[in-house]
């Protein structure tokens, strides 16, 4: 894929980040944190596609540290966000 | 593989990256967010599945790591106590980043002969990777108390912050510059270990109370270095995800530094300033009228409408559940209870909310600053537990306080105020406050858990 068009992606990206999230209600402060924090989990693609083709020992080390830490990072990140949001959720039950 | 077979890993790449902006647009809607969560989940699943086609020679590195991860992920995403959550988002946020920071170091150990763009990529993966693990560390200990939550100086801070990024700049000039080898690998690890300084002291000298802002910045570097981590190994759904993260966590940044009436430059080095600026600052007059539980009683029990303020000292007092019962009983006395959250109270975005949604407090009584303030003329009692800086009318009346200007919550225009405290110290950075002797004001010292469920104690009796 070429530079270029990574680039291209990279600032798209950005400004629809910017576009998307411009005003969120301070409850939601929290779990948007903590669901976007799972999603910088993603990088978990980057630790499996490294993990198992390292040069040498150290290589597979690294990768495979990097998928452990990763992997903790988008299960625990999702869970707990979805642990969080179900107590919003409960309360908003109740009153109806 | 045949051409056929990437295209389809393409799609699910794709699939992925839509399913993340998905998710993200219903994380800001409070009916739609959970929903919102479970679809950028999925998102992330088929971004799994999908690099699983193409990546792994050997797969007994990989389902190891995916067990052992998902294990530690699971264990401690059900252990983990709703009062722990700010150390929580700390600690997971900095395992991303470490996690972007060891990809970046593996590339540049298995293939040293990479082109100059992907050495760039490296060198910023593991730049902001390894600040936002280590930044994160250290609001980890600060929030989990393990450090202390003051501002913390050291002599030459400055110079040693400067210090670190010059040799940040020509650590990495050389390791772009010349083709990679022996001699340039001591560079490169001496690139990884100066990041690793870098978010240790950018993060040190930063006081508890802004750790809001703190956490919601380094959720955003996380995010650019799964981004950094795209350009290493070319895959557009890492830099598509990446970078929303980051784009979501600069928003939030801009919300609790405006909340904050400060700007984001104020907020990272006003750490060097706190020390001498105390000193500054006038005494305030007069003596705090201290009531015993008792007395706080009676005026509770006259009032009809209460409005409560909750800060961090409810968090470290664990009282959340204890006012809930209290507000509970005042509702059943025929008061109309609300709940005022500043933006910035506690320690993280939104950490009061999620504490009061965990005591089961009805989401319509929670209301924020700009809703609050207008009727707090009409409020008869305001009760403030443990929040100091965000109810302090100095930030309005006293030009030369340190907070002047940050937006507050105007507990004193409230008929009666009701402070409850631990003492009488002054809050971050020490700033005094003048609501504690103002005419209307009470205070009510001790335990914050102690002293509601002694007001608790005080409706039953009665």
């Amino acid at each position: 894929m070429s530079i270029g068009l990574l680039i291209f992606v990279f600032v798209l990206a950005i400004f629809l980040g910017v576009e998307l999230i411009s005003k969120v209600p301070s409850q939601l402060h929290t779990p948007l944190m903590s669901g976007t924090n799972a999603i910088s989990g993603i990088t978990i693609v980057g630790a499996l596609t490294a993990t198992g083709t390292g040069a040498d020992l150290l290589g597979n080390i690294l990768g495979t540290a990097a998928l452990i830490f990763a992997t903790v990072n988008v299960v625990g990140g999702y869970l707990v966000t979805n642990r969080m949001l179900a107590m919003f959720k409960l309360r908003g039950k109740e009153k109806k | 593989m045949t051409d056929y077979s990437q295209t389809l890993i393409d799609l699910g790449y794709i699939v992925a990256s839509i399913l993340f902006i998905v998710g993200i647009k219903m994380l800001g809607r409070p009916e739609r967010a959970r929903r919102g969560n479970l679809v950028s989940a999925l998102g992330m699943l088929i971004a799994i599945v999908a690099v699983l086609f193409e990546c792994c020679i050997d797969f007994t590195w990989v389902i190891s790591g995916l067990v052992i991860g998902s294990l530690i992920g699971l264990i401690a995403a059900r252990t983990v106590k709703m009062t722990s959550m700010p150390q929580m988002v700390a600690l997971l946020n900095g395992f991303g980043g470490i996690a972007s920071f060891l990809v970046g170091w593996e590339n540049y150990h298995s293939q040293p002969d990479s082109t100059l763009f992907v050495r760039v990529a490296v060198l910023l993966a593991v730049l902001i990777g390894g600040v936002a693990f280590s930044g994160s560390l250290v609001a980890y200990g600060k929030l989990a108390g393990k450090i202390s939550g003051r501002p913390i100086l050291i002599g030459g801070h400055r110079w040693l912050t400067i210090g670190i990024l010059a040799a940040l700049m020509i650590c990495s000039a050389l390791l772009i510059y010349f083709p990679p080898g022996p001699l340039l690998y001591v560079v490169f690890v001496l690139f990884m270990a100066l990041s690793l300084a870098l978010g240790v002291f950018g993060v040190i000298p930063i006081g508890g109370a802004d750790m809001p802002v703190v956490i919601a910045l380094l959720n955003s570097y996380s995010g650019l270095a799964a981004c950094a981590a795209g350009f290493i190994i070319l895959n557009n759904v890492l830099i598509v995800a990446g970078s929303l993260v980051g784009a979501s966590g600069l928003i939030l940044t801009g919300i609790m530094c405006k909340a904050m009436n400060r700007s984001l430059g104020n907020v990272l080095f006003s750490g060097f300033k706190a020390v001498s600026s105390t000193a500054a600052t006038t005494t305030v007059q007069g003596e705090p009228k201290s009531i015993t539980p008792e007395d706080a009683y009676y005026i509770l029990e006259a009032a009809r409408s209460v409005v409560i303020v909750p800060g961090y000292g409810m968090a470290v007092a664990q009282a959340q559940h204890a006012v809930r019962e209290l507000g509970e009983i005042l509702e059943n006395n025929g008061a109309e209870v609300r709940y005022a959250i500043h933006p910035v109270a506690g320690r993280m975005p939104g950490h009061m909310n999620v504490l009061l949604a965990e005591a089961n407090v009805l989401y319509e009584q929670l209301a924020e600053m700009d809703d609050v303030n207008p009727i707090m003329e009409t409020v008869d009692v305001c009760i403030v537990i443990g929040a100091n800086d965000v109810v302090n009318p100095a930030a309005r009346e006293i030009e030369s306080s340190p907070i002047y200007g940050m937006p507050v919550i105007n507990a004193d225009k409230a008929r009666t105020v009701l402070i409850l405290k631990r003492s009488m110290a002054a809050g971050f950075a020490g700033v005094e406050n003048p609501l504690f002797v103002k005419e209307n004001s009470r205070m009510l010292f001790g335990d914050a858990k102690a002293t509601v469920q002694q007001l608790v104690a005080e409706f039953k009796e009665s």
